[in-house]
């Protein structure tokens, strides 16, 4: 999506506790007069993270699940404020090693745009940095396939919660997800423009987020995670 | 260079080599003395057994030696092979009480007979009469109490020992009550009942100022000991990840130190330890390594599959499986369709970057995909007599009743689509 990134320019605040991985993940997006990204901050810790945040202010964290501290979670509960602002909100897109699933169900919850693995490439994280700039959601695979585990429980749903089960059609975006294809691809597959992928996306994620608690709760307490 | 990989050393060595005295907890008949006396001396249990009993004929010294080691000698562990457990398996693989031990009650009984049969040897005239039954009375409490206490302590190696509260409670007061009746008798019987306000009150003097003695070191004791034991389970578990880390971690990095010009080995050992260490960190029960069965559900098949396509190719499978259920005949051949695809996938079309692999259960129908980013090709073009993937793939899932779909686009990659009925149940 290099034509679309091209001309735009994003700030960005690191938060991971490991130095080198920051120190990796700079140099391989923060040539800003190529990529756009420019970082204007890195934390370590939680503390560090919520004061690097409010004082710079950035339009995009990524974030690391597993911090000193409390955790990515944590740092998400410390800055409700300034995701929910509407002038220039702050987003928040997880990075993390782990891809265990209350890792990511859990900071998906507390407000994070989407979730990628350390594996992702350079230009990929690129991509997934500006499409959660734009308040779109971005989901790997994996991030897909843990959705529709948690929204498949097999009993028909009571007829009041049917707002927080996902449409036939954002169940079939996911699960092009987690087959690996990228958002172009599916908009060209299910005849659709990468907007209306990109909404459908995020239709789940606001699901994710608000409701379904009920759910979660049971898929977590059925896998031994809670 | 240190490559060797000692293994690690069983974690109970180090408690092994101080040899003190305790009662057996296997294999006893009474109190575990004897056994625990011949372990302890190594010396055959007959002997012992048969020594206490030729004491016990010498008015029934053989009975109170055996009380005074049973009382004295904590329980624990030695001797033979079996852990002792207060619990059974029950038949329908739960865990349910284990009878009340024969033996218990036999050495309770045992016990007060002994000393009955001591006192009444030893009792020569009246003036002893008027001790016995309270001495006695006194005895079978100070027993129930002390049974308890052993109790409690083994029920501290059955982990999630879960007995009637009740039980424990109303053993210890009958004892209590008991020493306290037997205490009575000895003052009320030897008429001594006039000064009785004043022994209690001098009685209680010294037990609280024992107390007031004794008491802090006590408590200081107990913290010092549940410190202790914090601190050796925290080493414990240290020592176990350290050992993980040692085995596979640091042997992985340096082999990969030594074919660091060869980066597909170096990416092959890499992920195959990635996966290893993740599977050792975020499986439940932490089994990992030494589960080599074949697998039972569809998720794990899919997922052994992909390692092993993994490990043999070097390409890098990303695998998602949303659902679960046991694997039939039917899913046995697809999964080895999905295993010839993702074989294909990491042969030609490994270069475009991470195989994805997807495997869904909804309902009764279970979906396998397998894609790539690699250059792709014209199934139609494909030469009849290559039959990987018209037989292995396509065939195969056809004769068990399920159904292949194959898209590729020149220069677009390759995605396999495989569906298959799960069996009725």
């Amino acid at each position: 999506m290099t034509e679309e990134t091209t001309g735009r320019h994003v700030r960005v605040v690191l938060v991971d506790d490991h130095r080198m991985f920051r120190t990796g993940v700079q140099a391989e997006i923060g040539q800003t007069a190529t990529t756009g990204v420019e970082v204007v901050g890195e934390a370590a810790d939680v503390d560090q993270a919520v004061t690097v945040i409010t004082a710079t202010r950035p339009e995009v964290v990524l974030l690391d699940v597993h911090l000193p501290g409390g955790g990515g979670v944590e740092v998400l509960r410390r800055s409700a404020a300034m995701m929910a602002d509407a002038e220039n909100p702050v987003r928040f897109l997880a990075l993390s090693v782990s891809d265990a699933a209350e890792d990511v169900i859990g900071v998906i919850r507390g407000g994070a745009r989407g979730y990628v693995t350390k594996t992702i490439t350079g230009a990929d994280l690129i991509d997934s940095i500006f499409r959660v700039q734009d308040g779109d959601a971005v989901f790997s695979p994996r991030l897909a396939g843990f959705v529709l585990d948690a929204f498949a429980s097999t009993d028909a749903p009571p007829a009041d919660e049917d707002m927080d089960r996902l449409t036939q059609r954002e169940r079939e975006v996911l699960r092009l997800i987690a087959r690996g294809y990228a958002y172009k691809e599916i908009a060209k597959q299910l005849f659709i423009s990468v907007k209306t992928v990109e909404s459908h996306v995020s239709a789940v994620l606001r699901k994710l987020q608000l409701s379904n608690r009920h759910e979660l709760t049971r898929w977590a307490t059925a896998r031994r995670l809670v | 260079m240190p490559v060797a990989t000692p293994r690690r050393s069983p974690p109970e060595a180090d408690d092994v080599p101080v040899r003190k005295l305790y009662r057996s907890a296997e294999g006893r008949m009474l109190g575990g003395v004897a056994r625990g006396l011949a372990g302890h001396l190594g010396l055959p249990v007959v002997w012992v057994r048969i020594v206490f009993l030729g004491l016990l004929s010498v008015n029934g010294l053989g009975a109170l030696l055996y009380a005074a080691f049973w009382f004295v000698v904590p329980l624990g562990l030695g001797g033979t092979a079996e852990r002792y457990s207060a619990f059974e398996a029950g038949a329908d693989g739960g865990r349910r009480l284990r009878k009340p031990d024969k033996g218990q009650v036999v050495a309770l009984i045992a016990l007060v007979l002994g000393a009955a049969i001591f006192a009444s040897k030893v009792d020569v005239g009246g003036w002893a009469n008027p001790y016995v039954f309270p001495s006695l009375l006194i005895g079978v409490g100070v027993v129930l109490v002390w049974r308890q206490a052993d109790n409690t302590r083994r029920a501290r190696w059955t982990e999630g020992a879960r007995r009637s509260r009740w039980l424990p409670l109303a053993r210890g007061l009958a004892g209590v009550a008991l020493v306290g009746t037997g205490l009575t008798g000895f003052v009320v019987v030897n008429g001594s009942a006039a000064q009785l306000g004043s022994v209690m009150t001098a009685a209680i003097a010294v037990l609280a100022g024992i107390a007031l003695l004794a008491g802090p070191y006590l408590v200081r004791m107990t913290q010092d000991l549940s410190e202790e034991r914090l601190m050796r389970i925290r080493a414990q578990e240290r020592a176990e990840v350290a050992a993980h880390v040692h085995d596979s971690v640091l042997h992985t990095l340096t082999l990969i130190q030594r074919n660091a010009d060869s980066a597909g080995e170096v990416r092959r050992l890499a992920r195959a330890q990635e996966r290893e260490l993740r599977a050792w960190l975020y499986k439940p029960e932490g089994t990992g390594k030494d589960r080599e069965e074949e697998p039972q559900t569809l998720a794990d098949a899919v997922k052994k599959a992909a390692a092993e396509v993994e490990d043999k190719h070097g390409v890098p499978l990303e695998v998602v499986v949303v659902g679960d259920c046991p694997l039939d005949d039917g899913l046995s051949a697809q999964m080895q369709a999905a295993r010839e695809a993702m074989v294909n996938a990491a042969k030609y079309g490994g270069e475009g970057g991470a195989v994805q692999v997807y495997a869904e259960v909804e309902g009764r129908t279970v979906f396998v995909s397998v894609r790539d980013r690699g250059p792709g090709f014209d199934l139609d073009a494909v030469p009849g007599d290559r039959m990987g993937v018209r037989e292995s793939i396509i065939g195969r899932m056809r004769r068990n009743g399920g159904s292949a779909r194959l898209r590729s686009v020149p220069g677009g990659g390759t995605e396999v689509e495989l569906e298959m009925e799960r069996a009725q149940e």
